[in-house]
């Protein structure tokens, strides 16, 4: 790799109005969509034709995913807050709002694993018990890895910090571009929720819309 | 090693067309297998299953190892050049994206050594290029050459859509000091629709793949009708990012026309303005005709006729850009240098291709096409008639620009007549074998059914095809070893990437332009009568 030829003058008329993260995150963001979406249309195409094994209605429970939700929900303000805190160049207050969107991360995976474990234990379901299982495992899965990735992201981002690697002035948008992919995963497990836990769980022969 | 490293887009798009060439001629083999079996009835060169590998390997091949990593190189190539930027927005990133086409590629030829089929070791895939369920399930799709096609693909996938994310990024952030979006070049233009379909209809078909994976590893029931799962929702998944794919391939090349077609006209495009709404057009009407793929599933009236109508849609905007094309060349000083026969055969040859997408999305008359030869001589021709010869036509056009070298004209005219009568040849007759009721993807068919001579047409055409390529190749390596020195600009064109010198330096550009036209190099050579004068 040769070094550019330094070139000052040009340097000085490229500003494009549009920074190249945002639009690359942008594009990931856009991209990861159509992925869900393959998901979530699976997902509504199979709702009510799973006649044999466990059916919905009788094994998702709303109590605990309603506190994993919020977690995962309020993690989106939090992570808010700690990006405030970067441009304020408050280094205490952002690590501290970052470690608490991580921990509100945590409990969210470890909810869902305690639920998945309920579910296969108690209720019988499994990705190979019926078609529900299968969508159910799957969708709430691909879910729970991104909530995985995104929340290395956000680790990095931390202990980057920690180690001083992170400075307010050069760093607090790179920062921010990197939580855009936080809030997306929390938007996603609101149309994730509202399908599998509301749409999903009305009874058969009822009408469906 | 100085290649491998390489973050230079440049060298990565060298790469990315030379590897798809190499598969060109790997998947262009496997064609020639499958037309040496069917020059005659009841032939038994090539054992049937053998035969259901080669068109799978050819299908997969083509479109994932050839089409999209050459097109996808030129855009690699061209968009920092003639949007005036020294790389791409994330140049490691184009590398990753390159290595993961690499090693998905060879992951799926590895198939041939390494997977396990129905019939034992070293079994290719052998389920079609569109792996339709329930062929593909554990039952009839024993050992892992399924999981081959399936890893191999979504591999190069990742690929594509990490290229595409850069392509977006380049083109929205990295354009030099006056290059508005609608002073771009116009392949900016198809290269941005391009890179939106990939990030629409990749991440489906990937999608699609995990679920397949998952019913074929773990047990799930997505597509295994005897187990509450659907066969139709595979159709419809990979469909849906099928039909975009075939947009995928052909907008680059249309590109390539809307370049060199100006050039050698010694005009500027017709029509610019509406040739960027028709892309914008097509870009989003072809996410809504998938299940024209799908008439003989019976979907219905309702569904059957929505989908002939958005499919008679597309060709409206597709038709503009034929007459743009055409409002080019009229009155202009044609050159019939060979880029410029490539592209013009590409028109002539693209029409044919687009007409008989015409009358197949008429339902009644699919019904009686559909999967016969009658579909793969209309593909062929807007694939092939369309991409590939697109493909060569930029290689003719770019070669200068890339190797300091000009290859040689004669030989050139020699490849596209052979090219061009070879492709007639082959595929023309398809139309008639089709009409008369062959099916595709038969490995053998009896004689008396007038299949004959239309099958021993189309195998006489595969080496006349191949002399072409043959010729072509040997050109290459003549010119980059004693070929004329090309100079900066030979054929005198008026985009940027011909302002720099041939091959161009890593940085691409001493200083980065500035431009006031969208033809800039016309206004730094004819400084008293500027382009801008006239937009």
């Amino acid at each position: 790799m040769t070094a550019l030829p330094a070139n000052p003058e040009a340097a000085a008329t490229l500003r494009s109005p549009l920074s190249r993260a945002k639009v690359g995150m942008a594009c990931l963001i856009f991209m990861e969509s159509a992925i869900f979406s393959a998901f979530l249309v699976t997902y509504l195409y199979y709702i009510g034709k799973s006649p044999d094994g466990p059916q919905p209605l009788e094994c998702l429970e709303l109590g605990l995913v309603l506190v994993n939700s919020a977690c995962l929900i309020s993690s989106s303000f939090t992570v808010v807050i700690s990006v405030r805190a970067l441009a304020r160049g408050a280094m205490g207050a952002f690590r501290f709002w970052l470690a608490l969107t991580i921990l509100l991360g945590i409990e969210f995976l470890v909810g869902t694993g305690y639920e998945w474990w309920g579910l296969i234990e108690d209720k019988g379901l499994t990705l190979q018990s019926n078609a529900f299982g299968t969508n159910f495992y799957s969708l709430v899965g691909l879910h729970a890895f991104h909530v995985i990735v995104g929340m290395l992201m956000l680790v990095v981002i931390l202990v980057l910090s920690i180690f001083g690697f992170i400075r307010p002035d050069r760093d607090h948008q790179r920062v921010d571009v990197a939580t855009w992919y936080w809030h997306f995963v929390d938007v996603v497990w609101i149309l994730v929720f509202t399908l599998v836990y509301i749409v999903g769980r009305v009874p058969q022969g009822a009408p469906a819309s | 090693m100085q290649w491998a490293i390489s973050v230079d887009h440049k060298k990565l798009a060298l790469m990315y067309i030379g590897a798809g060439l190499c598969f060109f001629l790997v998947a262009g083999l496997e064609a020639a297998f499958m037309r040496l079996q069917l020059a005659r009835a009841e032939n038994d060169v090539i054992d049937p299953e053998t035969f259901n590998q080669l068109f799978t390997m050819h299908g997969t091949t083509m479109v994932f190892l050839v089409g999209m990593p050459i097109l996808l190189g030129f855009g690699n190539y061209l968009i920092p050049l003639m949007v005036g930027a020294r790389d791409m927005a994330f140049p490691r990133l184009n590398a990753f994206g390159f290595w993961l086409f690499i090693f998905g590629g060879l992951l799926l030829y590895f198939s041939y050594l390494g997977a396990d089929g129905l019939y034992g070791a070293g079994t290719a895939p052998d389920v079609g290029w569109f792996a339709y369920a329930p062929l593909t399930s554990r039952t009839f799709s024993r050992g892992n050459s399924t999981d081959y096609w399936i890893l191999g693909i979504m591999v190069s996938g990742f690929g594509s859509m990490t290229t595409a994310i850069n392509f977006i990024a380049t083109i929205l952030c990295m354009r030099c000091p006056g290059m508005t979006l609608m002073r771009m070049p116009m392949i900016g233009w198809m290269m941005l629709v391009v890179a939106f379909l990939v990030l629409v209809a990749i991440p489906i078909l990937t999608g699609a793949q995990i679920m397949l994976l998952l019913d074929r590893t773990l047990g799930a029931h997505f597509f295994d009708p005897e187990t509450q799962g659907s066969a139709i929702l595979w159709q419809h998944l990979f469909w849906f990012f099928g039909h975009p794919e075939v947009y995928i391939l052909i907008l680059p090349a249309f590109g390539f026309v809307s370049e060199i077609m100006p050039t050698f006209s010694r005009k500027v495009l017709f029509g610019y303005p509406l040739m960027v709404a028709a892309t914008v057009g097509i870009g989003f009407i072809s996410l809504g005709v998938w299940a024209h793929h799908m008439f003989v599933v019976g979907l219905g009236p309702v569904l059957d006729s929505f989908f002939g109508a958005t499919t008679f849609l597309i060709s409206v905007p597709t038709g503009i850009k034929i007459f743009n094309w055409l409002g080019t060349m009229w009155g202009g000083r044609l050159h019939f240098t060979t880029p410029m026969l490539f592209v013009t055969g590409f028109v002539a040859m693209f029409v044919i291709g687009g007409l008989t997408g015409i009358m197949l999305a008429t339902v009644p008359l699919t019904w009686q096409l559909s999967d016969s030869y009658f579909v793969v001589g209309h593909f062929h021709y807007v694939l092939f008639g369309g991409t590939v010869f697109g493909i060569f036509g930029a290689i003719f056009y770019w070669f200068p620009k890339a190797t300091g070298r000009l290859l040689d004209e004669r030989l050139g005219k020699w490849t596209f007549w052979l090219l061009f009568i070879g492709f007639t040849l082959t595929f023309m007759p398809m139309h008639v074998s089709g009409a008369l009721g062959m099916p595709r993807r038969i490995y053998t068919y009896e004689a008396d059914r007038g299949w004959e001579i239309w099958n021993l047409i189309s195998s006489i055409g595969v080496p006349v095809q191949m002399a072409g390529v043959a010729i072509f190749l040997w050109n290459a390596i003549r010119a980059l070893r004693r070929g004329p020195v090309a100079g900066d600009d030979p054929w005198d064109a008026w985009t940027l990437e011909w302002g720099t010198t041939s091959p161009p330096p890593e940085w691409n550009f001493d200083r980065i332009p500035t431009c006031t036209s969208a033809r800039p190099l016309w206004d730094r050579k004819n400084p008293e009568d500027p382009d801008a004068y006239y937009e």
